[in-house]
C-alpha cells in the first residue's frame, strides 16, 4: 500500500492527529513522537482537567516537562516553546463523562481531526469495577459517539490490549472479538448497569449501622481518644476505603469469573464490542499491544513513565522482598517496548482505515521473538548479581533464587504470613509501650505490608506469567513488510529486532532502577540523615509557633502522679500506705477512662481536689516542681523549648494539667494553656473545672485561635506530642513531631513521615518508686532570703 | 592533749614486693600494680581530735585572735546579728551528727540570747550553689536550731539573683565589684561559721565568695585567675585568694564587722567498715583484706544506682581538730597552719605521670551524682591543685584518672550542666573560648536563674566555673587519660579513654616518652603535696 520512501511522515504531514490519555505512558510517547518524527502534523491532546490544575497546566507540567521531551528540547533548542505553541492544541475533556465534557469549540477542534488515537485508560489492574467500566469500557464508545454525532470522518485508532483474549491457551488471532470463535459473549450494557448498581449497593451497605459501628471501632482502635472530628474523618475514610476495596474485589471476581485475568482486560474486551456497536460510520482500527515496557531506542533507550507492571515486581526482587514468584518457566511473557507500539500506531494512522471495515492490529513479541519466563528471570538475576541494590546500612542485597512454584502455593504462603503478621501487630499495638519499643508495631506493619504487597503482585500479575496464549501478529508484519527502508529505520515496530539480553540488562533494568528510589551505591550514608534534616527544618528561623504537650512529651509523669504526690505530702506513714493501695486498685479503671476520653477522665479525676486548701496546694506545687516535674523531666525536651525560644518562635505549652502544677514552668514558655479548678469562698478548690480542659480537638482550636490572635501561621508551626489523642493538635500544624510516641502514634508518624524524637530522662536522676511526697517534719523549708 | 601521735605523710617507692595500690573508681575500688620505681604519696594519719569540742568552741569565742573583742562583748540587745554558715559542699563526705556548724551556731546563739539579741537571721552561704533541702539543713544545724528559726522565716538561704536581697558595696582598688547579701551587709555583726576542709576554704573567701553574686564572683571565678593561681590551695600564690582578700578588705573598709569562726577537721574520713581506705596497703590486716574483698566484690555486682545511694548515705566520722575565732586574717592564718599540719606531705621533685583514683564525691554532688564535668573538676581542678610549690606532674606531663564517668546528670541539681555538656563542650573544650563565647548567655539565662532560685539547681554559670577550675591543669598538662570511663563522655571533654591502667600508661608514653616517672596520689583522705 505504501510505496514511497518515508511514507508515514509524508502521509501524516498536514494532518491533524488527536491523542486522548496524553498524560499517560503511551500518550506522552505518542505526542512526543508525532511532534518530533512527523514535522508536518498538528497534535490535539485531549486532557482531563485535574482537581487543581487546568488541562493546559497539566500538559505543561506532566507532558512537556517529562524527560521524554529532553531529546526534542535539545533538537529544537530555543524554538521549542514556539513550535509546541504552533503545533500542539490542548482540549479539555474527560472520557469518563458522556459527551466527553467538551465545550463547543473543543468539540469542533476534536472533530476536525483526521486521526483520533484513543489511548486513555485506567491501566491499573486493580481498579474498582465501576471506575474501570466508566473509563475503559465506555470511554471509546463515548469518543466514537461524539465523532459520529458530529459527522466527523476521522479515522479512530483505539488502543486496546492483547489480553482481551482472556486466560486462554493457543493462538489468539488479530480479529475482531465477535469474529473470534472462543470469545466470551457478554452484554456490555448489562455489565455497565450492574457495575453502577454495585457501587450504589455497596455504598448503601457501608452505611448500615453494623458497618458504621465496625468502622467506628476500627477508627478508635487505631487512633484512641483523638477526639470526635478526627475520629469522624477517620471513620469516613475507612468507609470509603471499604467501598473501594469491595468494588476492586467485585471487578476482580467478575473479570476472572468470565475468563479474563483482571478487570483491565475484561473492560477492554467489552470496550471493543461497545466501540463497534457505537461507531456508526466512523472508521475504526483497534491496536492491541501486549505488556508495554520501557523504550528500546526512541526518544532514547530506557524511557519509561510511571511504575508499571513488571517494575514493582523487579524492584521488590532486587530489594530481596519477593522470596518467590509464581510462573511457568517455559511460558512466554509477552513484553513489548513502548516505542515499537507508538511506531505501529503511527503506521496504522498513516495507512488509514481498512476499506472493508474495522480491523485489528496486535503489537506483541510472543509469536515472533518470544521471551521465556525463565530467561527473563535469569537475565534479571544475573544483572542484580552485577549491580546489587544496597540496604540502609550500605550492604549489598542478595536476591533470592526463584523456584517457579505454582501460583496457589505462593499465594497460600503469603496469605498465612500476612495473617500471622497482622495478628502480631494488633497484639503489640494494644500493649502500653512507648519510645523505641513502640516502633515494634511499626516494624511488624512494615513486614506485613511487604508481605501484602508481594501477595498483591502475585494475585495481580501472577496470571500474566502463566498466560499460554500466543498473540498473532500477521497483520502487523504485513504492515511492516509494506514499509520501505526509510520508514523501517525511523518507525521500527518489528518485534524481531529486539535483542532480549541487551534490552533487559542494558536498557530496561538500568532505567527502572534509576527511577525507583533505591540505594545503588555501597557504604554508609554521607551528609545529614533524615532525623537531622527533620530537626533542621524544625529549628529554622521561618517557624512561628512551637507548641508542646507536657505529659510524656516533656516529663515522664502524669496528672495522677502529681495528685498522689500532693495528696500524700501531709499524710502520716500508715495513711500513705492505704492511699497508695487505693490508688493502685483504681489504676485500671482510670487507665480505661483515659483511653476512652481524655476530657472526661480529667473532669472525673480532678473531683479529688475538692476541698483541698488552694493556698497550701499552690505552695506544695513548688516542691512538687523539683521533686516530681524536674526529676522526671526530659532535659532534651526542655532544651528544645529553649532553642525554639532563642530562635524567636512563640513557645506554647498546651496541657490538661492544672494551673498550679504548671505554674513553675511559666518562665520556660511564652504562654501556657492549661486546666483551672474553681475555688469556693473559703479558698478551697471545688474540684470542678472552670472551663473545658484543653484536650483532643480543643487543642487544635486553641492552636488556631492562638495563631489567629497573634497573627502567626499554623502551617509554619510545630507541635510536639506523644499520643494519638493529641492528633488534632499535631494535624493542625505544618510540622508535627511525635515524641516518644506510643504505638498508635508511632505507626501514624511513620506512615505520614512525621519527625520523631526519642527523649529520655537524665540517667543520673533519682527514680522514686512511688509518686508520693517525702515525709515532712515541719511545714516549711527555709526560703531564700 | 594528743592521745597518740599520728604518723606523718609518706612517699613510698614501689618495688617488686610492694602490694598492689588501691585506686578509687567512683563507687568502686580497684587494686592496681604500679610499675617498679613509681612513687605513692600517702596522706598523714588522722590527727587527734579535740577532746571537748564544745569547751574548745567556747574558749575560742571568748579568746579571739587578732584585733577582735570576745564575742559576748560584740553582742548587745537591739542589734542586727546575721549568722552565716558554709553550705552542703562541706565537709566531704557529710559528717555524723552533730555537725560542726550545729555545735558552733548553738554556742553563738547561747551567747546572743544571754546578751538579749533578738534580731537574728541565719543565712546559708550558698553563693551560686544549689539550695539545701530541709533534711540537709536539719543535718547541718540540728533540729533545735532549725525548728527555732525556719518556721519564722529566719533561716534563709542566699538568693544571689534577687536584686532586693543583694547590696553593691562599690569596687576594690582593682575595680572588682563587691556585691554581697544585703541582710549581712546591713547587720551590726556577721558571724561566719566555717568548716575548713582544704586550704582553699575560709578566710576572706567565706564572705566575699559565699555571700556574693555573679556580678562579684566573675572577677575571680574566671580562666585568667585560675591560670594564675599556682595553686589555689596555696593562698600566697593564688590569684583567686588575692582577689578575695582585696574584696574582704574592701568589705571591712565599708565598716562591716565580721566575727570569723573557723574549724578544721582531722582526716578520719571513713567509717570503721571502710577502715582499709585509710591504711597503707602493706599494713592491711587480715580483716582489712577481707573487708576490701567483700566490699569490692559486692560493689561490682551492685547496680550503679544502688551503689550510689549506699555511698551517698555514708556519714563521715570527721572530728574537730581545731577551732579559732576572731578577726578574719588572723584566724585564717592559724587555720591554714592546722590544715597543713593534717594534710601536707613533702615530695621530692615532679614526675612525668600523675595517677589518681577519683572517689564518688566532690563538693557539688552531695546527695547527687558525679557527672562528667564534676569528674574533670575533681581530678584536674581539685586533686591536681593539691600542691604547694609546683605540681606533682611536670609541665607537658600526663594525668591518668580512674572513674566510671557515666554520661549521667542529676536533672534537678545540674540542669545547666546537661546543656553545657551537650552544647558547649560539643563545640569546644578550650576554657578561654568557652568563657568568651558562652558564659554570659548561661549566667543570665532566665530559666537557669528561675531554677536556681525556686528549685534545687546550681546556677547556670556553675558548670563554667567547674571547667575553669581545670584551666591551670589543662594549660600545664600534655594529656589527660581517663581509665574505665564512658568513652563517649570522656572524649566529649577532650580526654582520652583507656580501659585499663596498663593501656593508659602505654598511651601516656606516647606523650612523655619511654620509662616515665610515675607518682600516685593516694587520696582521699586528702593530702597536699609540698613539692620541692
Amino acid at each position: 500500500m505504501v510505496d514511497n520512501p518515508a511514507v508515514i511522515r509524508e502521509r501524516l504531514s498536514g494532518k491533524r492527529v488527536a491523542v486522548t490519555g496524553a498524560t499517560g505512558f503511551l500518550g506522552t510517547a505518542l505526542v512526543e513522537r508525532l511532534l518530533r518524527a512527523v514535522p508536518g502534523c498538528e497534535v490535539v491532546a485531549l486532557v482531563r482537567p485535574g482537581r487543581r490544575a487546568s488541562a493546559e497546566e497539566r500538559v505543561r507540567r506532566e507532558i512537556l516537562r517529562n524527560d521524554c521531551f529532553h531529546r526534542l528540547r535539545d533538537e529544537w533548542g530555543d524554538g521549542f516553546d514556539a513550535e509546541v505553541e504552533r503545533r500542539l492544541t490542548v482540549v479539555s475533556g474527560d472520557v469518563a463523562t458522556d459527551g466527553l465534557g467538551l465545550n463547543e469549540d473543543d468539540r469542533l477542534t476534536l472533530c476536525s481531526c483526521d486521526v483520533v488515537i484513543h489511548s486513555a485508560a485506567a491501566v491499573s489492574f486493580d481498579s474498582p469495577l465501576d471506575t474501570a467500566v466508566e473509563v475503559n469500557l465506555l470511554g471509546p464508545a463515548r469518543l466514537v459517539g461524539v465523532l459520529a454525532s458530529s459527522g466527523s470522518r476521522a479515522h479512530m485508532v483505539a488502543v486496546s490490549t492483547a489480553y482481551v483474549a482472556g486466560s486462554r491457551r493457543g493462538l489468539s488471532p488479530e480479529a475482531l472479538l465477535p469474529d473470534t470463535p472462543f470469545s466470551t459473549e457478554v452484554d456490555w450494557k448489562g455489565e455497565v448497569d450492574a457495575a453502577r448498581r454495585a457501587r450504589a449497593d455497596t455504598d448503601a451497605e457501608s452505611r448500615r449501622p453494623e458497618c458504621l459501628k465496625r468502622f467506628a471501632k476500627l477508627a478508635r482502635a487505631e487512633l484512641g481518644a483523638a477526639g470526635a472530628p478526627v475520629l469522624a474523618e477517620k471513620l469516613e475514610r475507612l468507609r470509603r476505603d471499604w467501598v473501594g476495596d469491595r468494588m476492586v474485589e467485585a471487578g476482580q471476581s467478575r473479570a476472572q469469573g468470565l475468563g479474563w485475568p483482571d478487570v483491565y482486560a475484561y473492560t477492554k474486551a467489552l470496550a471493543e464490542r461497545a466501540l463497534l456497536e457505537s461507531r456508526a460510520h466512523v472508521p475504526v482500527t483497534i491496536v492491541r499491544p501486549s505488556i508495554i515496557e520501557s523504550t528500546l531506542s526512541q526518544p532514547h533507550p530506557g524511557w519509561i513513565r510511571g511504575f508499571r507492571m513488571a517494575e514493582p515486581v523487579i524492584i521488590s526482587y532486587g530489594r530481596g522482598l519477593l522470596k518467590e514468584f509464581p510462573g511457568i518457566p517455559e511460558g512466554v511473557l509477552d513484553v513489548i517496548p513502548a516505542d515499537l507500539v507508538t511506531a505501529a500506531i503511527l503506521a496504522v494512522a498513516a495507512r488509514g482505515p481498512e476499506p472493508a471495515g474495522p480491523d485489528v492490529v496486535q503489537v506483541a513479541s510472543g509469536a515472533r521473538n518470544p521471551l521465556r519466563y525463565r530467561r527473563l528471570v535469569d537475565l534479571v538475576q544475573e544483572w542484580f548479581w552485577e549491580h546489587p541494590l544496597y540496604d540502609a546500612e550500605g550492604q549489598p542485597i542478595v536476591g533470592p533464587e526463584w523456584s517457579f512454584p505454582g501460583r496457589g502455593r505462593v499465594q497460600r504462603q503469603l496469605q498465612r504470613a500476612t495473617k500471622a503478621l497482622s495478628v502480631a501487630e494488633r497484639a503489640v499495638t494494644a500493649l502500653p509501650i512507648r519510645g523505641r519499643a513502640a516502633e515494634l508495631p511499626g516494624h511488624l506493619e512494615n513486614r506485613r505490608s511487604q508481605a501484602e504487597r508481594a501477595l498483591g503482585y502475585v494475585q495481580l500479575y501472577g496470571a500474566y506469567t502463566e498466560v499460554e496464549a500466543v498473540f498473532g501478529v500477521d497483520r502487523l508484519l504485513a504492515l511492516w513488510h509494506s514499509l520501505d527502508d526509510g520508514d523501517r529505520a525511523e518507525f521500527c515496530f518489528d518485534p524481531a529486532t529486539i535483542d532480549w539480553r541487551k534490552y533487559v540488562q542494558e536498557i530496561h533494568l538500568p532505567a527502572i532502577v534509576a527511577s525507583a528510589r533505591v540505594r545503588t551505591t555501597p557504604g554508609g550514608k554521607t551528609g545529614a540523615n533524615r532525623a537531622e534534616r527533620g530537626r533542621r527544618a524544625l529549628l529554622s528561623k521561618d517557624r512561628h509557633i512551637a507548641a508542646f504537650d507536657l505529659e510524656n512529651t516533656l516529663i515522664a509523669s502524669n496528672v495522677v502522679e502529681s495528685y498522689s504526690w500532693l495528696a500524700t505530702r501531709h499524710l502520716p506513714a500508715d495513711e500513705r500506705v492505704r492511699f497508695t493501695l487505693r490508688t493502685l486498685r483504681e489504676a485500671p479503671t482510670l487507665l480505661a477512662l483515659d483511653r476512652r476520653d481524655r476530657g472526661d477522665f480529667l473532669r472525673y479525676f480532678y473531683r479529688r481536689y475538692e476541698d483541698a486548701p488552694a493556698d497550701r496546694v499552690q505552695q506544695d506545687a513548688w516542691e512538687l516542681f523539683s521533686q516530681l516535674i524536674l526529676t522526671k523531666s526530659f532535659p532534651a525536651g526542655f532544651r528544645r523549648v529553649r532553642e525554639h525560644r532563642a530562635l524567636g518562635h512563640r513557645t506554647l505549652l498546651i496541657t490538661g494539667s492544672l494551673d498550679f502544677i504548671v505554674e513553675p514552668l511559666r518562665p520556660l514558655f511564652d504562654d501556657i494553656v492549661c486546666a483551672t479548678l474553681d475555688r469556693d469562698a473559703e479558698g478551697h478548690l471545688t474540684g470542678e473545672l472552670r472551663s473545658a480542659p484543653p484536650t483532643g480537638e480543643a487543642r487544635a482550636l486553641t492552636m488556631a485561635d492562638y495563631a489567629a490572635s497573634e497573627g502567626l501561621r499554623l502551617e509554619e508551626s510545630i507541635a510536639y506530642a506523644d499520643s494519638a489523642s493529641d492528633l488534632p493538635m499535631l494535624e493542625a500544624v505544618g510540622y508535627p513531631v511525635a515524641v516518644n510516641p506510643e504505638a498508635k502514634l508511632a505507626t501514624i508518624a511513620r506512615k505520614r513521615g512525621w519527625h520523631v524524637e526519642q527523649w529520655s530522662r537524665s540517667p543520673g536522676g533519682p527514680r522514686p518508686l512511688m509518686p508520693i511526697g517525702p515525709l515532712l517534719r515541719s511545714a516549711r523549708v527555709g526560703a531564700r532570703s | 592533749m594528743p592521745a597518740r601521735s599520728a604518723r606523718p605523710g609518706f612517699v613510698l617507692d614501689v618495688d617488686r614486693s610492694t602490694p598492689p595500690t588501691l585506686f578509687w573508681h567512683g563507687e568502686q575500688y580497684h587494686l592496681e600494680r604500679l610499675p617498679a620505681g613509681s612513687r605513692v604519696v600517702y596522706p598523714p594519719e588522722a590527727l587527734p581530735a579535740l577532746e571537748h569540742p564544745d569547751a574548745a568552741i567556747r574558749h575560742a569565742l571568748l579568746n579571739p585572735l587578732g584585733d577582735s573583742q570576745p564575742l559576748p562583748s560584740l553582742l548587745r540587745a537591739g542589734m542586727r546579728l546575721t549568722i552565716c554558715f558554709d553550705d552542703i559542699s562541706l565537709p566531704l563526705p557529710p559528717m555524723r551528727r552533730p555537725d560542726v556548724r550545729q555545735r558552733v551556731i548553738e554556742a553563738v546563739l547561747d551567747m546572743a540570747a544571754e546578751a538579749g539579741v533578738d534580731d537574728v537571721v541565719l543565712i546559708a552561704a550558698l553563693a551560686l550553689h544549689r539550695r539545701m533541702t530541709e533534711q540537709e539543713l536539719r543535718h547541718a544545724l540540728g533540729d533545735r536550731v532549725y525548728d527555732a528559726f525556719a518556721p519564722q522565716g529566719l533561716l534563709t538561704q542566699l538568693d544571689a539573683e534577687d536584686p532586693e536581697s543583694m547590696l553593691h558595696l562599690g569596687t576594690t582598688d582593682a575595680g572588682e565589684d563587691v556585691e554581697i547579701s544585703k541582710r549581712a551587709a546591713t547587720s551590726d555583726l556577721i558571724v561566719y561559721v566555717n568548716i575548713n576542709l582544704v586550704a582553699m576554704d575560709g578566710g576572706h573567701k567565706s564572705v566575699a565568695t559565699g555571700l556574693a553574686s555573679y556580678r562579684s564572683l566573675r572577677h575571680h571565678h574566671n580562666v585568667r585567675t585560675m591560670q594564675h593561681s599556682r595553686s589555689f590551695m596555696d593562698q600566697h600564690r593564688s590569684e583567686l585568694h588575692s582577689s578575695n582578700w582585696r574584696m574582704g578588705r574592701h568589705i571591712a573598709a565599708c565598716g562591716i564587722k565580721i566575727f570569723q569562726i573557723e574549724t578544721t577537721l582531722n582526716s578520719n574520713t571513713f567509717p570503721e567498715q571502710f577502715a582499709f581506705l585509710q591504711r597503707r596497703e602493706w599494713e592491711w590486716t587480715a580483716r582489712d583484706r577481707a573487708t576490701f574483698l567483700g566490699v569490692s566484690k559486692s560493689l561490682d555486682r551492685t547496680p550503679a544506682r544502688l551503689a550510689r545511694s549506699i555511698f551517698q548515705s555514708i556519714r563521715s566520722p570527721h572530728q574537730m581538730q581545731s577551732v579559732q575565732a576572731g578577726e578574719v586574717e588572723a584566724v585564717h592564718e592559724v587555720t591554714t597552719r592546722n590544715v597543713y599540719r593534717q594534710q601536707l606531705v613533702e615530695v621530692q621533685g615532679q614526675s612525668d605521670i600523675l595517677t589518681m583514683g577519683l572517689p564518688y564525691i566532690c563538693p557539688y554532688n552531695v546527695n547527687s551524682i558525679m557527672n562528667p564535668i564534676l569528674v574533670a573538676c575533681l581530678g584536674l581542678g581539685y586533686f591536681f591543685n593539691l600542691y604547694r610549690g609546683k605540681p606533682l606532674v611536670r609541665e607537658g606531663g600526663v594525668v591518668i584518672m580512674r572513674h566510671p564517668t557515666p554520661w549521667a546528670f542529676h536533672p534537678v541539681h545540674h540542669p545547666s550542666y546537661i546543656d553545657f555538656f551537650e552544647q558547649v563542650l560539643a563545640e569546644t573544650t578550650d576554657p578561654l573560648e568557652i568563657e568568651s563565647k558562652f558564659e554570659e548567655g548561661f549566667a543570665t539565662d532566665p530559666w537557669y536563674v528561675h531554677l536556681y532560685r525556686t528549685s534545687y539547681a546550681y546556677h547556670g554559670v556553675h558548670p563554667f566555673y567547674m571547667w575553669y577550675w581545670c584551666a591551670h591543669a589543662l594549660q600545664h598538662l600534655g594529656g589527660v587519660i581517663l581509665v574505665g570511663g564512658d568513652p563517649k563522655a570522656v572524649r566529649r571533654m577532650g580526654f582520652k579513654p583507656a580501659s585499663t591502667m596498663r593501656d593508659a600508661l602505654e598511651m601516656a608514653e606516647d606523650v612523655v616518652g619511654r620509662d616515665p616517672s610515675i607518682t600516685h596520689m593516694h587520696t582521699p583522705p586528702l593530702l597536699i603535696a609540698d613539692v620541692k
